[in-house]
């Protein structure tokens, strides 16, 4: 075996420790690299119960409720488990009903969260509106023609 | 091996890649320029606005190319060095040393973007999550590779320890690229996937930002090769060749 070999192979069965090792310590702090817990998680007890964590999923349509000044209610759904949350202060312009949401903030009674800073959070999808528009026109269409499919047969 | 058309090795001794360099730099500068204004121009007045984010979505075609190349010239940098390692070359050490400032300035071109386009869209110029904490540590990562290699004064033990350190580093890139598949980030899943699956981004801006991607690409060609040249003059100060150019260039 040559020198160069001898590094070569030193190299590749370094760099493959190396991997071993991160995947290691990646599955490990599975959880702790989450940047939120979804209603599910929270459900189910993941989250902590008497800190500050974030609680991510949609922003539940028809929830928002407007209430004194800039107080705020709304829903945060993962279309399995819901969550309330309420917020006082300005929300982020990508906020809207239906859209992503990441909520900072702690459970208070009742099980309401009570959030100190919203985030909007947003898909990986870029078109232009008269595109998003079309497609929404056609999903409508869609559902509408399978509600109406088994009466008009 | 003599049948070769074009032997290869001859260009990984300084003396004659030097040269090859010097030739290529041109075209790919002029790449560079073409195809960057070409791409502003189609970033700012072809790509249609976002039926969600409006105008503001625009800076995608400095971000996303930014934060690719940020990852890709990472990884060339990583095989330069371990090729540096292995096969004792000195013009690989030079490469992965002359990669590794533009490497720095689209990681922190990335980031900066990001923090633009974050504010306005999610609220936030940062958060620390994955995707974002991964991007921070490759630019940390360009820098301690340039601030070793900057404080070895023996260029050979610097090339070593250099190397040493952009092959350890080389493990955050599939942790930055994955990281918004594998845990919950506020930042957003990847538009263009890698292996088939396509792009979930209108054409026009596909297509604007890839050209955005190949000018950039083209740039850090160009920066990268006028950089190796002056290291490799640096290096090679006492070697004949380099004292017959410059006094051929004093004559």
């Amino acid at each position: 075996m040559k020198g160069r070999h001898k590094r070569l192979v030193f190299l590749i069965a370094g760099l493959a420790a190396l991997g071993g090792i991160t995947a290691l310590v990646l599955n490990a702090l599975q959880g702790n690299l989450s940047y939120f817990f979804s209603p599910t998680e929270v459900a189910e007890g993941k989250a902590p119960a008497d800190h500050l964590f974030r609680l991510g999923g949609l922003v539940e349509k028809g929830s928002l409720k407007r209430g004194e000044g800039l107080t705020v209610t709304f829903t945060v759904t993962d279309n399995l488990k819901k969550i309330t949350v309420s917020y006082t202060g300005i929300l982020p312009d990508l906020f809207k009903e239906g859209q992503g949401v990441i909520a900072q903030g702690k459970l208070g009674a009742g099980g309401v969260f009570m959030a100190q800073e919203v985030l909007a959070k947003h898909d990986e999808n870029y078109m232009p509106p008269e595109v998003a528009d079309a497609l929404q026109k056609g999903h409508q269409e869609g559902v509408k023609a399978m509600q109406q499919g088994p009466e008009s047969k | 091996m003599n049948s070769r058309l074009i032997n290869w090795f001859k260009f990984s001794s300084p003396a004659s890649f030097y040269p090859l360099a010097g030739r290529m730099i041109p075209w790919f500068k002029w790449i560079a320029v073409i195809l960057i204004a070409i791409g502003l121009y189609m970033s700012f007045f072809v790509a249609p606005a976002d039926y969600k984010q409006g105008e503001g979505y625009r800076i995608i075609f400095i971000h996303v190319p930014a934060s690719w190349m940020s990852m890709f010239i990472y990884v060339v940098m990583a095989v330069w060095s371990g090729t540096g390692l292995v096969f004792n070359t000195r013009l690989s050490s030079m490469m992965a040393q002359a990669l590794a400032p533009t490497g720095a300035l689209f990681a922190f071109l990335s980031l900066w973007t990001g923090a633009f386009w974050g504010k306005p869209m999610w609220g936030a110029w940062w958060v620390w999550d994955a995707r974002l904490t991964s991007e921070l540590i490759l630019l940390f990562l360009y820098i301690g590779f340039m601030a070793l290699q900057g404080a070895i004064d023996d260029p050979r033990r610097a090339d070593r320890a250099g190397a040493i350190l952009a092959l350890v580093g080389v493990v955050n890139v599939p942790i930055i690229y994955y990281s918004v598949k594998w845990w919950n980030t506020l930042h957003q899943g990847a538009s263009v996937k890698v292996g088939g699956g396509g792009s979930s981004m209108a054409a026009t801006m596909l297509i604007t930002m890839l050209i955005m991607a190949l000018g950039f690409w083209a740039y850090s060609i160009a920066t990268t090769l006028s950089r190796a040249r002056c290291i490799i003059l640096e290096r090679e100060r006492n070697s004949t060749w380099v004292r017959e150019l410059v006094e051929n260039r004093r004559g």
